[in-house]
């Protein structure tokens, strides 16, 4: 009984839910922040998404006529779901690394798209032609930078998998014990995976599902009230939960005590300045400009980037 | 105080509604996001859909086309919200007054489907930024 509680302490409170979506809307008042510095304004106070999510809460819920209503309503909790696991995870795996399970790399990497599945669905429920726009947007999007995730993070296996024991399971845990970017087919991975993190967190560059001047929300168009909050908690999730994860894969992980705590926040920050200097220094791309550039550039790139790591493997030199 | 009203005061999301405006008054609302003004510092955000927004600020006359949207976006905005008509024309129709294409002003058109509703006025020719800001500020204090 004692461990359901546990779990469900570990699920809904301390690293689960609140802390992470506190945590999250911290991070998203960064971004707000950071980006009206950039631009010379003064921004937003610290409490300005809490009382963004608070107002949404209090307000009417409005449903579109035609929406299929079950969908409509299910998508942001399947997708708040996906991503709560996502963090969980995470977490969990950086506090207790002796505790890992089979496959979780697979999990983490199906755990991510979940939240964009459930934005598709939600929308293509709405009924609204903006929002169909915004759909089949996001769709391709999706398309787009899986490939080169999945890419990555092969490289990312390559580099470690010959640095873990005999014996040993590859894990994210084990993963993160090693810094892969500090060689040349790490680094490659590392800035290709930056990029598709910012097309899933639908910043700037690739905010092309959601673009607000072109289709007025597009994804979120019909969502109000509560709703709309709960899309705006799984942003702000998908805020702590990505850079995280790139954290631990690609920058050797986040410590729990002294000094290796101080030095996981910092690459926390620098990841997060990382996106939102790229997110204030970049127009939006037309969908085809960002497939091409997915498929095409950051393709060639990870090709390359396997080879390297795979030659850089068999002959035992580590930089490569 | 409720809290469902301090929220909204601490961030009123606005969606801009042009009921036929020459456009000098979009140019001032637009104004208001820049460097200068920065309504961001307020929790003030520009919308893109109507659903999102807790204000609408609704520029223009009111002319026969542009009525039925009005009042089609206005039902579209989740309550409570709050409506500001920005410029000469949308408080009072100014130098279109009786033109035939005119069924404003604004708020004659917002209440036809709502009685009730909340509606501000910014008066001029356009209304200056700092008159938008004393306007919301005064719209906010009295929900």
């Amino acid at each position: 009984m004692s461990e359901v509680f546990e779990s469900l302490f570990w699920i809904l409170i301390f690293p689960g839910f609140l802390f992470t979506a506190v945590f999250g809307l911290a991070a998203s008042w960064i971004v707000r922040k950071v980006s009206a510095l950039v631009q010379w304004r003064v921004g937003p106070p610290l409490y300005q998404p809490f009382v963004d999510v608070m107002k949404l809460l209090g307000k009417e819920i409005l449903i579109p006529e035609n929406a299929q209503l079950s969908i409509f309503v299910g998508a942001p909790i399947v997708g708040l779901a996906g991503v709560l696991l996502l963090s969980t995870m995470l977490w969990r795996i950086t506090i207790e690394p002796t505790r890992p399970f089979v496959g979780d790399i697979i999990v983490a990497i199906y755990l991510m798209v979940l939240p964009s599945l459930a934005l598709i669905l939600g929308s293509s429920a709405s009924a609204s032609p903006h929002a169909a726009v915004g759909t089949s947007r996001e769709m391709k999007l999706v398309m787009s930078y899986e490939l080169p995730l999945v890419l990555a993070f092969v490289v990312v296996i390559i580099k470690t998998a010959a640095l873990t024991g005999q014996g040993q399971q590859l894990s994210l845990a084990a993963i993160s014990r090693h810094t892969p970017v500090l060689s040349i087919s790490g680094m490659l991975a590392f800035l290709v995976t930056l990029l598709c993190v910012q097309a899933k967190l639908g910043f700037v560059p690739f905010d092309i599902a959601e673009s607000e001047t072109e289709v007025a929300g597009g994804v979120m168009m019909e969502y109000s009230g509560a709703l709309l909050a709960l899309w705006k908690i799984i942003q702000a999730m998908m805020l702590v939960a990505l850079p995280l994860f790139l954290v631990m894969v690609f920058l050797g992980g986040f410590g729990t005590v002294g000094w290796s705590l101080v030095g996981g926040i910092g690459k926390y920050v620098l990841v997060l300045v990382l996106l939102i200097l790229i997110k204030n220094t970049n127009p939006r791309v037309r969908i085809d400009q960002a497939m091409k550039f997915f498929w095409v550039y950051c393709g060639i790139t990870l090709v390359v980037a396997v080879i390297f790591a795979a030659a850089g493997n068999y002959y035992g030199i580590s930089w490569l | 105080m409720n809290w469902k009203i301090w929220s909204l005061k601490k961030s009123p999301w606005v969606f801009h509604v042009n009921a036929g405006a020459c456009n000098n008054c979009d140019i001032e609302i637009v104004d208001l996001l820049t460097p200068k003004f920065d309504v961001e510092r307020f929790g003030v955000k520009l919308v893109g859909s109507p659903r999102h927004a807790d204000a609408l600020l609704v520029t223009g006359v009111g002319t026969r086309q542009a009525a039925k949207r009005v009042q089609e976006a206005y039902r579209q905005t989740p309550k409570p919200c709050v409506v500001f008509a920005i410029g000469a024309c949308a408080c009072g129709t100014g130098i279109f007054n009786s033109g035939y294409h005119v069924v404003g002003p604004i708020d004659k058109i917002i209440k036809e489907i709502d009685p009730n509703a909340i509606i501000a006025y910014v008066p001029g020719c356009p209304p200056k930024p700092e008159a938008m800001i004393s306007g919301i500020v005064k719209a906010l204090s009295a929900l």
